[in-house]
């Protein structure tokens, strides 16, 4: 029998604040989070979520992925561990590049104080897998622990995975998703001499204006168990992880392939996985940078997955248009926004869109939230993530 | 360069490192055992750093095997302090 996967906890922290109900309420009432350029999560104070030692203990990507885990965790109602055996559960966390903020703490230290002085917490603190260890540690799962690295598709990655442990048998509960806190001198710095970043600081995603993305920091996390387990513990069902595929374009380093094949597959092939047809999907939250590229390599995918005919007809809109790119973070924390708008039947808006760019003609929700279609139906979406490198991951997602 | 400094001086930086790394301040006292305290190696070769930084002696990993209390700590600085 087909082991299916439930949603029962979700947490965000990012520049809407900390919360993943204070990330939706906000975004849907077309809040900006992004302030003079950058997307940073503001509001999260680390000491008022984590002790001392771990704050001590930790990069800021770890400490926003422990605050987003405690409210995942208390939304999932796990008062003490995970409901089922500690052995038979995960923690799979992506990120785009890690602790880099430590990183360049302590290069500034080796530069100018020597070896000797360098931190011996500086590799713990810095390595990419730090987060699901971290988290893995605190809860007690003593399951599958371990990152997912593939750039700004990493957080989706480590969703499609956990839902894989769990469908596959090896996991009964997964705390999954991703974490970034890449706003630091060196990464801002190298992303603004690919030209990947807004000059104008404005993420208008789909617009023919657009520049750049906007860098952004933040976790988002989720709680997934085996459908029947969470019955029988009488958990609250936010939604299910229906479907997940990831491609890769095979084309360039950093540039989408123009025509969105790659994109587009994974988009067919998480409908697929889903054993859902493209007409039952009620939103796409999209990728949607903000990069001249993305956007229009992204539109042709959606067509080209969903047909042109019905692509026209179903809302899509980015996320990052009011909190900027969370890289790692964003598939993540993208995926709580969708499944939150989902639940709700509404379309939160692409914030910052005015002036539209040719072949760019898809619904992508003008800067107003909308109700989505109401009824009996099954509220489904699709959540889009792809990464430098040519990592597409796509996950499809129904609220309960 | 070794500076001078009481026993004092140091048991009170000692236990503001402890307390800075993470340590319950009310449980932080001359007898308490590291292991009491939550301070692992890793927290014990930060506060050979800060020593170091503060009183010019250095205490290496073989000196730190045997510390398992705060007052053994104190006292290993003491010592290298002459």
């Amino acid at each position: 029998m087909t082991r299916s996967v439930v949603i029962t906890g979700v947490g965000a922290v990012t520049p809407l604040g900390v919360g993943a109900r204070t990330l939706h309420e906000r975004w849907t009432a077309g809040v900006s989070g992004i302030e003079d350029g950058f997307g940073r999560a503001s509001e999260f104070e680390p000491k008022e979520h984590l002790s001392t030692k771990e704050v001590r203990r930790s990069d800021r990507f770890t400490q926003l992925a422990l605050a987003a885990a405690r409210e995942a965790l208390e939304d999932a109602g796990w008062d003490d561990g995970p409901p089922c055996e500690h052995e038979r559960a995960a923690s799979v966390i992506g990120t785009g590049i890690g602790g880099i903020g430590t990183l360049e703490a302590q290069h500034i230290v080796l530069r100018e104080e020597g070896a000797e002085r360098i931190s011996p917490l500086s590799i713990p603190l810095l390595m990419a897998n730090a987060a699901s260890g971290v988290i893995a540690m605190k809860h007690d799962l003593r399951g599958q622990s371990f990152g997912t690295v593939s750039a700004c598709a990493a957080g989706a990655h480590a969703i499609g995975t956990a839902e894989r442990l769990i469908r596959y048998g090896d996991a009964d509960a997964v705390v999954t998703g991703g974490s970034e806190a890449a706003i630091t001198p060196l990464a801002t710095a190298a992303f603004g001499r690919m030209d990947a970043l807004s000059e104008s600081g404005i993420s208008r995603p789909f617009d023919r204006r657009r520049d750049g993305f906007v860098m952004g920091e933040g976790a988002g996390i989720l709680v997934l168990e085996e459908e029947e387990a969470a019955r029988e513990r009488g958990a609250r069902i936010l939604g299910y992880v229906r479907g997940y595929a990831s491609t890769s374009d095979a084309h360039h380093l950093t540039a989408p392939e123009p025509s969105g094949r790659g994109a587009a597959r994974a988009m067919e092939l998480a409908l697929k996985d889903a054993g859902i047809a493209a007409d039952d999907v009620l939103y796409v939250n999209a990728h949607g940078t903000s990069t001249p590229l993305n956007d229009r390599s992204e539109t042709n995918a959606i067509k080209t997955a969903l047909g042109e005919e019905l692509a026209a007809t179903i809302p899509v809109s980015s996320t990052k248009s009011a909190i900027g790119h969370l890289l790692g973070a964003a598939g993540a924390v993208e995926a709580i926004a969708t499944l939150l708008a989902l639940r709700d039947r509404i379309a939160p808006p692409t914030l910052n869109y005015g002036e539209p760019d040719e072949g760019l003609d898809l619904d992508y929700v003008p800067n107003e939230a909308r109700p989505l279609q109401n009824g009996d139906v099954r509220a489904i979406g699709l959540s889009n993530a792809f990464g430098f490198g040519g990592h597409n991951a796509v996950l499809c997602l129904e609220a309960s | 360069m070794a500076v001078t400094a009481t026993r004092e001086e140091i048991e009170s930086r000692v236990f503001s490192a402890l307390e800075e790394f993470g340590a319950e301040p009310d449980q932080i006292n001359p007898d308490a055992t590291f292991e009491s305290l939550d301070i692992d190696s890793l927290d014990l070769v930060e506060l050979a750093q800060i020593v170091e930084d503060e009183y010019g002696v250095q205490l290496k990993g073989e000196d730190m095997e045997d510390v398992k209390t705060v007052r053994q700590a104190v006292d290993l600085v003491m010592s290298k302090l002459g």
